[in-house]
């Protein structure tokens, strides 16, 4: 119960909980329902399941850590004062207008084991880091990063010291005031940046072209399936799921804003 | 003679409600009272920012607000000053061209600039005329505030807390600055204030608050012998 | 503007065409299609900030929209609503004399729709958070709305909206996909990043790593600019 109540005060109130969730939930309702009205045919469901699926894999992760290395960096450059701050957040936001061909580029020339690092990197882990669902899991975490960053950094700043301080002077360590004051008082921004984050990552598609190969099967999201099955019913269906899901997210987004009025 | 200033309304925000009634007559009238008792926000809706839920606001025998029968005159209209505790210039401006963009009783750039100018002057401000806001000090600003206020020949002049974010001393330096300019301009003001040193020197009544309420009113003896001559702004440039 | 530069000056720059065709098609795309998005948007911003009607959330939320749309779908939109039949395709082909699609005035609708919710985003939060006694007093000194706008909000909200500018001009310069679709493989609408796919693609890596970088160095130069006029968050 504390986690819906949580969940609840995020959003702004139980009324704009459910109001996100029934959006969300509404859209993959017509998404999937329009999609067997229109189709008539379970045929239909199973040649969009898979390149959702698919969506899905790559996104949940990717939204995740660069949720987690958004929140981190973010909070490290709010609070931190070291020389090349600003140079560093500004590295950390190129993905947001650098070309998704160059960040293909580069992530290739980084990943694919011909090359030395993208071979050391390879053996590393243990398994090849491209043409596989792995690389765009990548390209996805460094789509939605820049989000995440900024928006984590612009909550975390926006926090009043004195709420940190007072915390502090009870004797919490400073990771503890990060944890149970700080981040609790950001969760609005950072709510929105992750909603941002995970759509951005749901449709990437320059750099997944390039880095994941566009496999039928394993490595075909939606963004890039709507390409290929070009005529039929099913694009439609693939389409209506990403616009909705893009709609929710934005009205997420806005309803999170809300926080002067 | 017509009060310059009739006010009778009330106003609900939040928890929060205003209900007071008062008329000022001519020179300095200043609200007093601890912070959160609804002064500014009776400036606020006197400028015609913020509607009332009910009541009328007359200024200079011209009603402004009447709620029973939906009037409610626009800010833009209401011929005002306005000083704020800030000053809030124009950043992007400079100190004349500030001053000037409240001249609307004339035409044509140099006229409005030689208004500006003669303003300055009365406060004491003219060798700032061509600086930026951003480079000057918070008294100069205030100093350019409350001729950017007065430029206008507006029908009355509401100052929010002007001296609250000054120095100590520059505060009473600018408190007979103040005073002297206003009351030979001839324009009624209504000053906001929650010192009380201040509200002695420079009101001619003090009308107390607390509350969302007005829990007094008393006139201030002045005993410092004659007011300044009323005089009217110069049109021309002077010397 | 940048089309006009002669012949000689590229010569003795020595830029090869392969990188300087792509360059200047990107370059004059973002630009028109940034033009377009400044006034627009800055427009549309503003009354999104100050406006107090019906809808107004709902038409954020709709701008915002390319920000979290794959590029295909938007591109795929633009191409079946302005090559396809329909209202849109007549209306170009009355205008124009023919449809936009691989044509490089589609390519700039295209970035025009991709980078729009940058600048009003970025442009929104600006004006929103000018202080309003700035308004205040200037309403009170009898300023009209026009003037008030042009006068105090906007100048008081600049560094945001210059942010929110570049930004856009950043976008139109890095879009691929919305682009690709619209534009096909047509000379005139290959701009950088298609060039730089076309490069990696049919296995040109020198030519790839040197694009490649020219655009890093483009992107960077835009982010440390926009870092310069100070924090302000969009979302």
């Amino acid at each position: 119960m504390k986690l819906t109540r949580s969940l609840a005060q995020t959003f702004g109130g139980k009324q704009k909980a459910a109001l996100i969730a029934a959006t969300v939930v509404v859209g993959f309702g017509l998404g999937f329902g329009v999609a067997h009205l229109m189709a008539g045919a379970i045929a239909y469901w199973g040649v969009v399941s898979g390149p959702f699926l698919i969506s899905l894999r790559v996104a949940v992760p990717a939204t995740l850590i660069a949720g987690i290395t958004g929140v981190a960096s973010g909070y490290a450059l709010a609070k931190g004062r070291f020389p090349g701050r600003n140079i560093l957040e500004t590295i950390g936001s190129l993905p947001l207008i650098l070309p998704p061909t160059v960040i293909g580029l580069y992530l290739l020339q980084v990943l694919s084991p011909g090359t030395q690092v993208g071979g050391f990197l390879t053996r590393l882990v243990g398994h090849v880091l491209v043409y596989n669902v792995i690389g765009c899991i990548i390209v996805a975490t460094v789509a939605a990063y820049p989000f995440c960053m900024r928006a984590a950094r612009a909550a975390i700043e926006g926090v009043d010291p004195s709420v940190e301080q007072a915390a502090r002077t009870m004797g919490l360590p400073n990771w503890r005031v990060a944890l149970l004051v700080t981040l609790p008082l950001a969760r609005r921004g950072i709510a929105a940046g992750l909603t941002i984050g995970a759509a951005r990552a749901l449709g990437e598609y320059g750099a997944t072209l390039m880095v994941g190969g566009d496999i039928n099967g394993k490595t075909r999201t939606m963004s890039l399936a709507i390409l290929d099955s070009f005529t039929t019913p099913e694009r439609n269906t693939m389409i209506l799921i990403l616009v909705l899901m893009a709609i929710s997210a934005m009205t997420g987004v806005g309803l999170l804003g809300r926080t002067r009025s | 003679m017509t009060d310059a200033l009739e006010v009778a309304v009330a106003r609900k925000i939040g928890e929060f409600e205003l209900d007071v009634a008062f008329t000022v007559e001519s020179g300095i009238s200043v609200l007093f009272g601890p912070s959160g008792a609804g002064k500014s926000l009776t400036l606020a809706l006197i400028a015609g920012l913020i509607r009332p839920d009910t009541g009328t606001i007359v200024i200079r025998g011209r009603l402004v607000t009447d709620c029973a029968r939906r009037i409610h005159v626009s800010t833009q209209e209401r011929r005002i000053g306005m000083v704020f505790q800030d000053g809030l210039l124009l950043p992007h401006r400079s100190v004349l061209d500030n001053v000037a963009l409240a001249v609307r009783q004339a035409r044509g750039s140099r006229a409005r600039r030689a208004i500006a100018h003669s303003w300055l002057e009365r406060v004491g401000a003219e060798e700032l005329a061509h600086r930026r806001p951003g480079s000057l000090s918070g008294g100069q600003r205030q100093r350019v505030a409350l001729a950017r206020g007065l430029a206008g020949d507006p029908a009355l002049v509401l100052l929010d807390e002007p001296l609250s974010a000054l120095d100590v001393e520059v505060r009473r330096e600018l408190r007979q600055l103040i005073r002297g300019v206003i009351i030979s301009s001839g324009v009624p003001a209504v000053l906001v204030t929650h010192d009380a040193e201040e509200a002695e020197e420079l009101g001619d009544v003090v009308i107390a608050y607390n509350n969302g309420r007005v829990t007094g009113r008393r006139s201030v003896a002045r005993p410092h012998g004659p007011e300044p001559e009323r005089e009217e702004p110069e049109r021309t440039e002077s010397a | 503007m940048i089309g006009l530069v002669p012949r000689s000056w590229l010569n003795t720059l020595d830029i090869p065409p392969w990188v300087w065709n792509p360059l200047s098609i990107s370059l004059r795309a973002a630009f028109e299609a940034t033009i377009v998005v400044a006034i627009l948007g800055i427009a549309l911003a503003y009354l999104l900030a100050k406006g107090r009607f019906p809808g107004r959330d709902a038409i954020e939320t709709v701008c915002s929209l390319p920000m979290a749309l794959p590029p295909t779908v938007v591109g795929l939109y633009l191409l079946t609503r302005m090559g396809g039949p329909g209202p849109i395709r007549n209306a170009e082909v009355r205008l124009f004399g023919h449809p936009l699609t691989f044509t490089f005035t589609g390519i700039v609708i295209a970035q025009i729709i991709e980078s729009f919710p940058y600048c009003v985003r970025f442009s929104r939060t600006a004006i929103s958070v000018v202080d309003p006694r700035f308004e205040q007093v200037a309403r009170a000194m009898g300023l009209s709305r026009w003037r008030i706008a042009f006068l105090v909000t906007l100048p008081l909200a600049r560094r945001g909206i210059v942010a929110g500018v570049a930004m856009s001009f950043g976008r139109a310069l890095g879009d691929f996909g919305a682009t690709m679709i619209v534009g096909g493989a047509v000379p005139m609408a290959t701009t950088m990043p298609i060039a730089l796919y076309n490069a990696v693609f049919y296995g040109s890596h020198q030519q790839a790593t040197i694009l490649a970088l020219v655009q890093l160095g483009v992107a960077f130069a835009i982010l440390l600019g926009v870092s310069r006029l100070g924090r302000l968050q969009p979302w």
